[in-house]
């Protein structure tokens, strides 16, 4: 009971403690911006963990932080090897081949005036669809290793790549477009110097979105069926086992990944999309 | 105008007929070796003519050699890839010649999924324009939780769906609920996100004006912040109930539900069918359809009528 | 005037342009001649076809009748040979380029030296008194210094005509006469022919030798005055009574477009 007391006042403390920061005199620095979530995050797990143990809430259904913290420190191996099977492997490789080939598609879309009326709207409605549907059928085709997970990666993250760039393509102002005629520029120059670089900020946002779909696509096909490695294999077989501090072990490795691998695009794209107004505010 | 919207309906018609060949094309050398083994048993014969020796042979060579086997591969019981009427037929079959009751009929596994999204949908969304709300008007809020709420859109949060599922089944919670759980805190945060973007979307002058009126923070949210959050809202009412219908779909894998599109998908990964496979994963997608569409057309009806939209 | 051969000559060009709600007159036997060297504006309200004529020079537009030259060509071959510079109402520059890139823009596409470049874009950013601005990224400028870049980027590749569609239209008046000023000192030193559109008596009469009035529906040349200004124009000239007694006429050619209609 003392230790559920406890969670309340550590909640009343870590709320005083943002509630302070956010109307004192720094409350727009960089610095409390970064403090108060991280605070309001500590909270929550101080809770959690003192919760947990104040009230014995058995491990099968929330381990404590602390729990969670051992089994990841004593699993970093089996960790490494489900991270390389399923986000190296399985993720980043249908990534890279789904937003190139989706890319390029863009390309031809927005060259030929016909595949952008025919293809856009289809391209529209399958973005909107639960495509990790497709993951049995995926796996019954390309086999239980990484590759199936590729493929449903490779179709999941396809259509909104090819929609955000085929719309970033159409984003130059037709009086940028007048200026190129002026000039009798080619179409592929006119491609590369402006549509291309005008495109960028649209196609970043296409990559930023497809990191998310790419994990989620990696981690779902698992569950239809994986070798006897990877995230989504371990997850469910831990499920089963009712060894849910694994499985919170996991689920922390796809945070850690997922923020990283979204915040490397991000990354990228400050660097890419530097004169653009979102960026430079 | 008029016959710039026909072309783009032939353009759209081409396309996806050119999918559909595309399909029929891609059953024949996908369906050959199955084809050509279901002969060679039923003492046909098959060029060449032992299963080894077409093991290692491509395709569309087994193709060239056995031309009279490929009307056959559109009409396999367990192709790798059905013929689109194959899937058409399977959908009529399990929708309208079957009663609704029966455990056989798509609509009955489409309806267990669907009440388990619209529920979590609700629900999800509910609380997201809440705490959207609680962001806009406290600092503190808009500081501590803001920031989690984005890092969560990084984040395979649905890969929490199995655990979800089993723990609130060892409590004793099962059925609609822990589907709807997964399905409400997947269209919690796109709802939260969107929402904090449409309430902050008036622009400084808007908000002065009001200023000039003295007008009270409560009639500044009803009066000029909520109806411009109206667009942001349905962008991600949009995006949420898409990820709803995939939380409840990945709801039913772990458990060996035997209700629900997620079941119909994971028996037929199963035993091999992949007729049901195809039509379950049709099912999900005209759901998905529908919903989105369902949704465009309030979102149309409502800004036209706020004036935000032709 | 001064050399009398014409470099733009427009006869009978009509343009129509099919919409739903049945077909717009934008230009109406439009007959024109420029000479070389002239600085021509084109005003009058907006519908009138003062922009349209300029993109059909530009061959942005395709009359659908009469005949339209450039340098004895067609616009679209004087287009291929970039006879042309064309500024747009907005600077346009690209925001991921610095201004010194964005000069060297056309000379990119028209596949100059990469030494020839440096040049000419020292040159021309001299010429419309940017030194030291080539680093700068457009956002870091103010809206009259780009709109200037804009001008010494189509100054680059050195092409005899200059065509400004409302270039300061967007810019408040005290930088307006500033670059007002500029241009025509510009105009005199390179010695260009242009075609400027506007909608500001004041400005059509204070830059132009000629001065051409046109009116909407359909869009037509109501009058075309030949200035007797002299080129050397100090700002105050606009307070001497040559300068008034000619913004009078085109005042009044304006509104004799006008009362056609009301």
């Amino acid at each position: 009971m003392i230790l559920v007391l406890g969670a309340v006042l550590l909640w009343l403390f870590g709320w005083w403690l943002n509630s302070r920061l956010a109307s004192g005199p720094q409350a727009n620095s960089r610095l409390v911006r970064f403090l108060a979530p991280l605070i309001f995050g500590l909270t929550i797990i101080g809770i959690w963990e003192l919760f947990v143990r104040g009230l014995n809430v058995p491990l099968v259904i929330l381990p404590a932080p602390s729990v969670i913290a051992v089994r990841f420190a004593g699993s970093l191996p089996i960790l490494w090897v489900d991270f390389v099977q399923t986000i190296i492997k399985g993720a980043l490789s249908g990534y890279i081949i789904g937003c190139f080939s989706a890319f390029l598609m863009a390309i031809a879309v927005d060259r030929w005036d016909f595949l952008r009326l025919g293809l856009l709207p289809v391209g529209n409605f399958v973005a909107a669809l639960p495509i990790v549907g497709t993951a049995p059928i995926l796996v019954m085709w390309f086999g239980f290793d990484w590759h199936s997970k590729a493929a449903v990666v490779v179709v999941m993250v396809f259509f909104p790549m090819l929609v955000n760039t085929v719309a970033g393509l159409r984003e130059a102002t037709v009086m940028q477009r007048d200026l190129m005629e002026t000039y009798a520029a080619t179409y592929w120059q006119s491609f590369l110097k402006l549509r291309l670089p005008a495109a960028m900020p649209f196609v970043f946002n296409g990559l930023k979105i497809s990191t998310t779909l790419a994990l989620i696509g990696a981690i779902v096909a698992e569950f239809f069926g994986s070798p006897t490695l990877g995230m989504g294999f371990r997850i469910s077989t831990s499920v089963g086992q009712l060894s849910l501090d694994m499985v919170w072990a996991e689920i922390v490795v796809a945070a850690l990944a997922g923020t990283a691998f979204y915040g490397l695009v991000a990354m990228i794209e400050k660097a890419v999309t530097f004169w653009h107004p979102s960026q430079r505010g | 105008m008029r016959s710039e919207g026909i072309r783009a309906i032939w353009a759209v018609l081409t396309v996806v007929g050119v999918i559909l060949l595309f399909w029929y094309a891609a059953s024949v050398p996908m369906n050959i070796k199955g084809v050509l083994t279901e002969f060679e048993r039923a003492g046909q014969q098959v060029d060449p003519p032992k299963a080894v020796d077409r093991r290692d042979m491509s395709e569309f060579e087994l193709v060239i050699d056995n031309p009279y086997a490929i009307d056959e591969t559109w009409e396999q019981d367990r192709p790798r890839l059905p013929a689109p009427h194959q899937v058409a037929e399977e959908l009529w079959e399990t929708t309208v010649e079957k009663k609704i009751t029966s455990k056989r009929s798509l609509i009955y596994h489409s309806w267990v999924t669907l009440s388990a999204t619209m529920l979590g949908f609700a629900i999800g969304t509910g609380l997201g324009i809440l705490l959207a709300v609680g962001i806009v008007h406290s600092r503190v809020m808009d500081l501590s939780v803001m920031p989690w709420a984005i890092v969560s859109q990084t984040i395979p949060i649905i890969a929490l769906a199995p655990m979800i599922i089993v723990v609130l089944y060892s409590i004793g919670i099962q059925g609609i609920i822990p589907k709807a759980v997964i399905s409400a805190y997947l269209s919690f945060f796109p709802v939260v996100v969107g929402m904090v973007k449409g309430l902050r979307s008036p622009d400084a002058m808007q908000l002065d004006l009001l200023r000039t009126y003295s007008a009270s923070s409560s009639q500044g949210f009803w009066k000029l912040r909520l109806p411009a959050s109206m667009p942001y809202l349905f962008t991600s009412l949009k995006i949420g109930i898409a990820a709803s219908l995939v939380g409840a779909i990945v709801g039913e894998l772990p458990t060996g539900a035997v209700a629900g599109l997620g079941a119909r998908l994971l028996a037929g990964s199963y035993y091999g069918q992949t007729v049901q496979i195809w039509s379950a994963l049709f099912a999900a997608a005209i759901l998905a359809a529908c919903l989105v569409g369902l949704l465009g057309m309030v979102e149309r009806s409502v800004l036209k009528r706020m004036g935000m939209a032709q | 005037m001064t050399n009398g051969k014409a470099v733009i000559e427009a006869n009978g060009l009509n343009l129509t342009f099919q919409t739903n709600d049945g077909p717009i007159h934008a230009l109406r036997d439009v007959r024109l001649s420029i000479n070389k060297g002239e600085f021509v504006s084109f005003i009058g309200p907006s519908g009138c076809g003062k922009t349209t004529f300029l993109r059909c020079i530009a061959a942005l537009e395709a009359p659908t009748g009469g005949t339209l030259t450039v340098n004895g060509m067609t616009p679209d071959e004087a287009r291929q040979n970039r006879a042309y510079g064309y500024v747009f109402q907005a600077a346009g520059l690209y925001p991921w380029r610095t201004i010194a890139k964005n000069i060297k823009l056309p000379l990119e596409i028209m596949g100059y030296s990469a030494k020839e470049q440096e040049d000419r874009v020292r040159n021309v950013l001299e010429l419309v008194d940017l030194e030291g601005f080539g680093g700068k990224f457009p956002w870091q400028l103010s809206g009259g210094m780009q709109q200037r870049a804009s001008i010494a980027r189509a100054l680059a590749f050195d092409a005899d005509i200059l065509l400004m569609d409302e270039p300061f239209g967007a810019l408040d008046e005290i930088v307006r006469d500033h670059l007002n000023e500029q241009l025509l000192a510009l105009w005199a030193r390179t010695e260009k022919t242009i075609g400027f559109v506007t909608h500001s008596i004041p400005e059509a009469v204070y830059l132009s030798t000629k001065i051409v009035v046109m009116s909407p529906r359909p869009g037509r040349i109501t009058d075309v005055i030949d200035s007797p200004l002299p080129k050397e124009r100090p700002l105050d000239i606009r307070d001497t009574p040559e300068f008034i007694e000619v913004a009078h006429r085109v005042r009044e050619g304006l509104r004799a477009g006008h009362s056609d209609e009301e």
